[in-house]
């Protein structure tokens, strides 16, 4: 098993090298920064001497193994558009998302495998069939119009909820957290429900499938005639047997939450990365750009991991077949 | 005559479908006393394990039970309220399926599903019912019990989950056990010593069995008496050295003759000509009489009258006389 981890690990660190390659080979071409940064009335003398400051005039290879190394260091350079440290940068949206992520990330699950559980068991129910066609729309209607809409009836009709922005934030250390002020709690609501919806429904229809699935099998079956209660029968028999197709579905959508907040953070104005990266491609803010695809490429494979290694903790038929391949 | 364990009258078992409504089982009965084994044979479709799944109440949607009584130790049973019917399982009524891999849940170890059991019925406490289930899986002759009783499912062969299914059934010692197609899925030289494990721990126990099987082997190996069931009715009942060596019903006769057994050597299989008629195409009068040489016009005017055999009963309009059989 340790030999596992340990190939995982290396698998994931060579994705790493490629999507970083990728992700700097395609931004060199993107457009010449310098004419961004520099405005109108320049000099010739301007644009040399910027750009072999920024050491945009090195070779490709030279350019992407600088690159790399400090990347590893965690410095990706300044931003064209700010001169300041993308780090710097970064630490400072990153709480943004997160936060919200976090919020949405577990709405979605808990609701999500909660309905899906109770669709599954009441299959034939008014309120299961219920749940499942307001689910339709929720994997049907894109991201933007759900966060208007809600924006619109609770922001503008009913003046519940604030439609942009954070709220008042606590510092602690460097990170900004919304979770400590009531104005951070309520700017949470809208945009964690507006990214999570998605998510909710199709871990819901997943799992409500699975359940199906599990429930009309022979151990399910055994168990009911062993007279276990139902409460163990659905949730210890059947739920945990449905786990392996699920959290590789959450695991891969955790990661989207995070990757893809771009338009929520648009729409309400979140001070994220999905904002920083948007403003950055509009600035062909190239360090920025890069940053964030690694930042997002090492969530992904991250949570790949852990998706991987909780697969062993659920089924024991993993753990003694890899043990017996060694 | 000792008070039946079990005892069903005219037990009507329905399938709704959308163009029509099936009779699974048609005025069904038959009693099963403490400590006998009743074999219940059939084809496919006869109704069988239909019959015992009505009795444990686990009968799967749209299947009902529309008429009749089932009587266990005195207690009518299948007009029980769900909560009282699922008690009753487990505790006084055991099962046992066929498929012996596919009926332990594969994410528990055994010895939490005896305990799990034991504890729902027993209100034992968690370390009481790990010693019980260490004493259960000895009883069914698993060796190095207390190690094994960490295992997982899947690190048993076939016939020694069946013994472990065994110990699940039998573990809040019940005083039925509906074993459907116990044998089924296993070797045969595994059969052998799963049938008289199965036998042998009911003797002792004074408990009943239903052992629903296709296989006349099975049947004149362990079985006390017999129930031949067809296209939902019961054909023949008996004592198992009578039906087999003079069976009255012609149906019992054919299924007799088509079953090889290794002292009548190496003579031709007799045939049933055709097949059992499917639900919906049920012909009038007796269900057999299509395939039957000894039919008359008789046969296709209404059910056949129920008479009294050597030892139990034959519904047919002429049945195979003593001289006939031989």
């Amino acid at each position: 098993m340790l030999a596992y981890i340990i190939r995982r690990i290396m698998q994931s660190i060579l994705v790493l090298f490629v999507v970083g390659l990728v992700a700097f080979s395609m931004f060199r071409f993107v457009g010449d920064p310098i004419e961004n940064m520099l405005g109108q009335e320049r000099t010739a003398e301007d644009v040399q001497r910027l750009r072999s400051d920024l050491g945009l005039d090195q070779p490709f290879v030279l350019q992407y193994w600088r690159f790399l190394e400090n990347a590893a260091h965690g410095d990706f350079g300044l931003s064209y558009r700010q001169g300041r440290p993308v780090v710097d940068i970064l630490i400072e949206r990153a709480p943004a998302t997160l936060e919200l992520a976090l919020v949405s990330g577990t709405l979605a699950m808990l609701f999500g495998i909660s309905l899906g559980v109770f669709t599954a068991i009441r299959r034939d129910g008014w309120l299961a069939n219920g749940i499942m066609t307001v689910s339709l729309i929720g994997v049907s209607l894109p991201t933007f119009l759900i966060g208007i809409l809600l924006i619109y009836v609770f922001s503008v009709e009913l003046g519940w909820l604030p439609s942009f922005g954070r709220g008042e934030m606590v510092m602690i250390g460097r990170w900004s957290t919304g979770f400590l002020t009531e104005s951070g709690l309520k700017s949470l609501i809208l945009p964690s429900i507006t990214l999570g919806l998605y998510q909710m429904t199709l871990i819901m229809r997943l799992v409500r499938s699975e359940m199906l699935e599990v429930l009309r099998t022979d151990y399910v079956r055994f168990a009911r005639a062993r007279g276990l209660k139902e409460r163990s029968v659905y949730f210890r028999h059947a739920l945990v047997n449905t786990m392996v197709p699920v959290i590789t579905i959450i695991g891969l959508q955790l990661g989207s939450i995070i990757a893809f907040a771009i338009i929520t953070e648009t729409v309400f104005q979140w001070p994220g990365v999905g904002l920083l990266f948007i403003n950055a491609v509009q600035f062909v803010d190239i360090p920025v750009m890069a940053a964030y695809l690694m930042l997002i490429s090492v969530l992904f494979v991250t949570i790949n991991l852990i998706v991987d290694l909780l697969y062993f903790l659920i089924d024991p038929r993993l753990r003694t077949s890899k043990a017996g391949a060694h | 005559m000792t008070e039946p364990v079990l005892s069903i009258r005219n037990l009507v078992v329905e399938i709704k479908t959308r163009h029509a409504v099936l009779c699974a089982t048609d005025k069904v009965s038959y009693d099963i006393a403490p400590g006998e084994i009743l074999g219940v044979v059939g084809e496919s479709g006869a109704g069988k394990s239909m019959a015992g799944n009505a009795v444990i109440g686990l009968l799967n949607p749209p299947a009902r039970i529309t008429g009749g009584e089932i009587w266990l130790n005195g207690q009518r049973i299948d007009n029980l309220p769900p909560n009282q019917m699922r008690r009753l399982r487990g505790k006084e009524i055991g099962m046992i399926f066929q498929d012996p891999l596919t009926s332990l849940n594969p994410l528990l170890r055994i010895g939490d599903q005896l305990a799990e059991t034991m504890m729902e019925h027993l209100g034992l406490t968690k370390a009481e019912a790990h010693t019980r289930a260490i004493a259960a899986l000895e009883e069914v002759g698993i060796p190095a019990a207390a190690e094994r009783i960490n295992s997982y499912p899947h690190e048993f062969s076939g016939g020694m989950r069946q013994r472990v299914v065994i110990a699940l059934a039998l573990c809040a010692e019940p005083s039925l056990i509906i074993a459907d197609e116990p044998t089924t899925a296993l070797d045969v030289s595994v059969q052998a010593q799963i049938i008289s494990l199965l036998k042998r721990l009911c003797r002792e126990r004074g408990t009943a069995v239903m052992l629903i099987t296709h296989d006349m082997g099975v049947i004149a190996e362990a079985a006390d008496r017999v129930a031949v069931m067809y296209a939902g009715r019961l054909a023949e009942t008996g004592n198992v050295r009578d039906v087999i060596t003079r069976p009255r019903h012609p149906y019992t006769d054919g299924l007799m003759g088509s079953t090889p057994s290794a002292s009548a050597g190496q003579r031709r299989l007799r045939q049933i000509p055709g097949a059992m008629p499917r639900l919906h195409t049920l012909p009038p009068g007796c269900a057999f009489s299509p395939r039957c040489e000894r039919a008359t016009d008789q046969c296709l005017n209404g059910p056949s009258p129920t008479l009294e055999a050597d030892s139990g009963q034959a519904a047919c309009w002429h049945p195979i006389k003593l001289e006939g059989a031989a």
